[in-house]
């Protein structure tokens, strides 16, 4: 195979992981009081902001009003920082406005929005720093913020990015890994009931190949879901220690 | 030379009085089954999958007999009739306004709901349909109760009373509608010599305590006259200490605000934001609040 070596003959990935290996993710909610809801996420370098308003009354294009729901705002941008190179992308370009529409998908699949007729609910994620999977990391910071809104959910959206190496899946792939040729898949999931929300993979893939894939997207996804359940667990017991409320 | 006070970020420390080993059985995140059960029946931030009573929202389940409810800690306001809100006017409309009241769709302030300048059994005519703008416009602040709730759940507003209406010079705090503790007034003329309207809707407004007020104006007359440097910094003072109530999440009503203005006496007005000084007159706020109530 051409270029570097993704899985070397010992099973180790170039940052030192194992395939099925995440990597850590530390996260925050309701970083911002202004906002009605708000996550910080780091899933190892890629460092992500997601804030969410709403629901509210639709504002800008009234005509974009649904009567037996709410419509789901989606913004996804890239601060100029955040790449090895600095780029300005002052009105976004064509990746973000596929992104952000990929995110407006995946939370329509989550959010009951039937709850809300006529409203209008905003989510804007940020990438503060980017080393690879920055679909997935969106999601599941824009899942905390949506929480940390009170805005209902089904269940959790977890995603994952996964590629394909030497026959091996490997899960949660880096910057590097990403940019090396690697044939990947990112996988929203509601891991409960193990729905999928969004599925999106643009390379070339064999198909006996992606029954494996899917799975081990799955088993990842399960993987980020525990980690984010137990910090909304860690956080409402603190902040319901701080109401006194027993 | 200017003293400038600088600090670095730091991590909450996070306050627990005793240390539970295990997570509490009534704090439930988004997809929780809550009871298998089907002899309950479904409230908010719940609902029915595959037969299970499942959470859709984090936060406390609340139980009253057969209805299952959860609570996020925070959401936006969900208005009743009665409450006092405090809402700032987004749109002009043919004989309503439309205002914004931190809930899920604007609420609505029907020309037929308030008094207008002449008297309560004036009759509205055509003209007062182009003179709205006149009388409030957008961007102002208005002080409403709750008349109904749509079955949108969007609210209509009424100001038929003299002490509704239009605001005028004063400062606005927003905060969570769930830490503003129900009582039989949100009106409150404060000793400290400023006056303040806690709306339900967690819209908080400070304003110097104005005189009689003029009953003809029909609740749109708002002063203009300067306001003297001890009463702006004695409202200066009532923000900081709502933010810092807020911040640790206490109840809002008018002995906590009081009791957290008589704690930061000692502090001048910027400093009260500091976290440590927040912390602290909290906490003194809080002795004090215990002590009246034992």
């Amino acid at each position: 195979m051409a270029g570097i070596e993704l899985l070397s003959d010992q099973g180790y990935r170039l940052d030192g992981r194992k395939a099925t290996e995440l990597r850590k993710v530390q996260a925050r909610l309701g970083v911002f009081a202004q906002a009605d809801g708000s996550a910080y996420l780091e899933q190892g370098n890629t460092k992500v902001l997601a804030v969410v308003y709403g629901p509210h009354e639709m504002r800008g294009s009234r005509s974009r009003t649904l009567h037996d729901r709410a419509v789901i705002n989606c913004q996804y941008s890239m601060a100029t920082f955040s790449t090895a190179e600095r780029k300005r992308r002052p009105h976004g370009d064509r990746k973000s406005t596929e992104m952000s529409l990929h995110l407006k998908q995946t939370f329509e699949a989550a959010v009951m929005t039937q709850l809300f007729p006529r409203s209008q609910i905003d989510i804007y994620v940020k990438i503060l720093q980017s080393d690879g999977g920055n679909y997935s990391v969106c999601v599941n910071a824009a899942t905390l913020a949506v929480i940390d809104a009170g805005i209902p959910m089904r269940d959790y959206v977890c995603a994952c990015t996964v590629g394909f190496v030497d026959e091996t899946p490997l899960a949660d792939l880096c910057y590097a890994e990403e940019s090396g040729g690697v044939s990947s898949l990112a996988l929203a999931l509601l891991p409960r009931g193990g729905q999928i929300a969004l599925v999106q993979m643009d390379a070339r893939l064999h198909q006996d190949h992606l029954e494996a894939l899917i799975e081990a997207a799955t088993t990842a996804c399960k993987g980020v879901s525990k980690v984010l359940d137990e910090v909304v667990r860690q956080h409402l017991q603190e902040a319901s220690v701080l109401t006194g409320e027993d | 030379s200017m003293a400038v006070d600088m600090r670095l970020p730091t991590v909450k420390k996070t306050m627990t009085l005793s240390a539970p080993a295990v997570y509490r059985k009534d704090l439930v995140v988004p997809g929780d089954v809550i009871t298998s059960d089907t002899g309950f029946m479904r409230g908010h931030g719940t609902y029915v999958d595959d037969d299970k009573l499942t959470a859709s929202v984090a936060g406390k389940v609340q139980r009253v007999d057969k209805l299952i409810c959860v609570r996020p800690l925070k959401t936006r306001f969900n208005g009743e009739v009665g409450d006092v809100v405090v809402g700032r006017i987004t749109e002009v409309q043919q004989k309503r306004w439309k205002v914004d009241t931190n809930s899920r769709l604007d609420s609505v302030l029907l020309l037929s709901s308030v008094n207008l300048p002449g008297g309560e059994l004036r009759r509205r005519s055509a003209e007062d349909e182009l003179t709205m703008r006149k009388y409030i416009q957008e961007g102002d602040l208005i002080s409403a109760e709750v008349q109904s709730v749509f079955s949108d759940g969007a609210l209509s507003l009424h100001t038929r009373s003299l002490k509704y209406g239009k605001l005028g010079q004063g400062v606005l705090v927003q905060i969570s509608p769930s830490l503003i503790k129900r009582q039989k007034t949100h009106f409150h003329n404060l000793p400290c010599g400023a006056s303040i309207i806690l709306g339900n809707n967690g819209f908080v407004w400070l304003y110097p305590t104005l005189g009689q007020q003029d009953e003809e104006a029909g609740g749109f007359y708002t002063s203009l006259e300067p306001v003297s440097l001890p009463d702006r910094e004695v409202i200066s003072r009532l923000r900081n200490c709502l933010l810092a109530l807020a911040a640790q999440k206490v109840l809002l009503y008018d002995t906590s605000v009081l009791y957290c203005y008589e704690s930061s006496l000692q502090h001048q007005v910027k400093d009260i934001l500091k976290p440590e000084v927040m912390e602290e007159i909290v906490m003194l706020t809080q002795q004090k609040l215990l002590a009246q109530e034992g």
